[in-house]
């Protein structure tokens, strides 16, 4: 089906506004992006007719409110191809995914001088909570280098397995420079040192068809925000033989089956995991998130965006001094970059004048900037609803900044 | 004059390309690191303290054109000043770029009044004062790395 992009924008109701006074251009979907009003609608309808707390009311209106947000469960499994129901757990996001992992997985797994592997690209999330793993238990962390283009080392990742490597926690897509992974095969190398793989795929999964079982990853994890959906929830896919042996991670209501002072035995899966009240309006928007992205087809997206990232690029690398970190072959739409002798803070106040929201800074990777010797960049990233236009914009505010720095 | 002029004026970006008082003092008696994490600004700052007045002060580092122009204004505007005087330009100066544009207050900061567009930008107000409170906590002697988060 074709699909006419520039229609889509009329979706999103907060991209109709001005910045500054000048038509507003989001270029910052990697930070979070806009919804549309169909995922506004769900959560203003859930809350006017079908709030009530789930798992537990005998009335219709919570069997409402869980069938509801049960559904969402089962929508997310089709939707990223996974085998079982209830290998979906709810989260609060990306990070809440991975800490689960480190805490209950790894807490439970590794131990004195146990090695973890992560890569130099990772998002501070997928590296601040496998050190606090390693300072509780006192495993090592090790670190796949990336190239000089920004991709992942294979060589060197290969080289880091010992028999005492215990888990590899990748990001699917990177979020300061943009290169996609060769996860298939990284997975593939870690199996065979009968090693689990968690996926961060905070900046993968609103970008393109994700399937779970054919990428045959351990754990993978993501955020609504990133995916058109509300903030303060996320999903962690694990396996199923795999989730059944961890410990719980949070204790409370809804995860338990039996509590007495002398015994506790804990719900089943998926419920083991979600204690507590969860956020069900913001699971119920993400779902009508997933249907809306299920209408604009994960593949149609992924095309649009690719081509987005060719035009950007190509126009981008003609503004003299401008310099893009991170060349990978394979990208998601994230174009880093630096200019001589204008520092990223200064681009993004300049851009922010023309009606431009860009991230400036360290993006949360503070080994990638190390890495290529920048304090920070300025990052642009695309969501469905860019258009050659929002690029253009960019472009020529770019040739604003070299104007007044002439 | 639109924000964005104002804030990028010809004096803010001469002093960012080519700060003056720039490089290590070797005979500071005070100095002082400064870390703004969210942008990545980095600054060192040396003070010669003689009797109570700022003899000279220097600092090198990197940052943004408004944390180099202002670390560059604030060595320059200092050198002679008295603690009691470094203490009230120290208070102008805050009051300027988080309210803006007020006559006496101008008057009184003299060419520093060129950072008053700051104000505009809520989220540049600490790139403008991160080598201020550096010098604050340079004089003070605290022994804390200065961080504007
Ligand atoms: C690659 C990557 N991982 C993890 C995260 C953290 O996601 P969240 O803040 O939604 O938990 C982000 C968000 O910026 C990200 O880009």
């Amino acid at each position: 089906m074709m699909i006419d992009f520039m229609t889509l924008r009329a979706d999103f109701p907060l991209l109709q506004q001005k910045n500054r006074g000048k038509p507003l251009v989001y270029l910052d979907s990697g930070a979070t992006n806009q919804k549309p009003q169909s995922v506004i609608d769900a959560m203003n309808q859930y809350y006017i007719s079908d709030n009530a707390n789930i798992h537990r009311g005998v009335y219709e209106l919570s069997e409402r409110a869980t069938y509801q947000y049960e559904k969402v469960r089962h929508d997310i499994k089709e939707f990223i191809n996974a085998a079982h129901t209830e290998e979906i757990i709810f989260t609060a996001g990306t990070t809440a995914g991975i800490n689960l992992v480190a805490q209950s997985y790894g807490r439970s797994k590794l131990k004195v001088l146990d090695e973890i592997i992560v890569s130099a690209m990772e998002h501070h999330s997928n590296i601040v909570p496998w050190q606090l793993l390693a300072e509780q238990v006192g495993a090592n962390l090790r670190v796949v280098p990336i190239t000089d283009n920004g991709e992942m080392d294979l060589e060197a990742y290969e080289k880091l397995f010992t028999a005492r490597t215990k888990i590899v926690a990748i990001a699917h897509a990177s979020n300061a420079l943009g290169t996609i992974n060769p996860l298939k095969q990284m997975i593939q190398i870690a199996h065979a040192h009968n090693v689990p793989v968690l996926v961060d795929g905070a900046q993968a999964f609103p970008h393109m068809p994700v399937d779970v079982q054919d990428l045959d990853c351990d754990f993978y994890t993501f955020s609504s925000h990133k995916a058109y959906g509300p903030t303060g929830v996320g999903v962690l896919y694990g396996k199923q033989k795999l989730l059944e042996k961890m410990p719980p991670y949070q204790g409370g209501g809804d995860m338990i089956e039996s509590v007495t002072f002398a015994r506790t035995t804990y719900s089943k899966l998926p419920f083991k995991f979600e204690a507590g009240t969860p956020n069900i309006s913001g699971v119920i928007g993400f779902g009508a998130a997933i249907r809306y992205l299920q209408q604009v087809g994960m593949q149609n997206i992924a095309v649009h965006e690719a081509e987005l990232l060719a035009y950007a690029t190509q126009q981008l690398v003609t503004i003299p001094g401008l310099k893009i970190i991170g060349t990978a072959a394979e990208k998601v739409g994230v174009i880093s970059f630096v200019l001589d002798g204008v520092h990223p803070h200064d681009i993004g106040t300049i851009l922010d004048d023309h009606g431009i929201a860009v991230r400036a800074g360290h993006h949360c990777a503070m080994p990638v900037m190390e890495r290529f010797n920048v304090p920070a960049t300025v990052r642009a990233s695309f969501g469905l609803y860019n258009t050659h236009a929002d690029i253009d914009a960019l472009v020529s505010g770019l040739k604003d900044v070299l104007r007044l720095f002439k | 004059m639109s924000g964005l002029r104002e804030l990028y004026q010809e004096v803010i970006i001469d002093h960012s390309r080519q700060p003056r008082n720039f490089g290590v003092l070797l005979d500071a008696n005070h100095h002082k690191e400064g870390f703004n994490p969210l942008c990545g600004d980095k600054l060192k700052l040396y003070v010669v303290e003689k009797n109570g007045v700022i003899e000279k002060m220097q600092f090198e580092g990197s940052g943004c054109a408004i944390s180099v122009a202002s670390a560059s204004l604030m060595t320059e505007v200092m050198r002679g000043k008295t603690r009691a005087e470094v203490e009230a330009i120290f208070n102008d100066f805050h009051q300027l770029v988080t309210h803006g544009h007020n006559a006496d207050v101008e008057s009184r900061l003299g060419k520093l009044a060129v950072l008053a567009g700051v104000a505009e930008y809520p989220a540049r107000v600490k790139c403008a004062t991160l080598a201020w409170h550096t010098l604050k906590a340079a004089i003070a002697d605290d022994p804390q790395a200065v961080s504007t988060e």
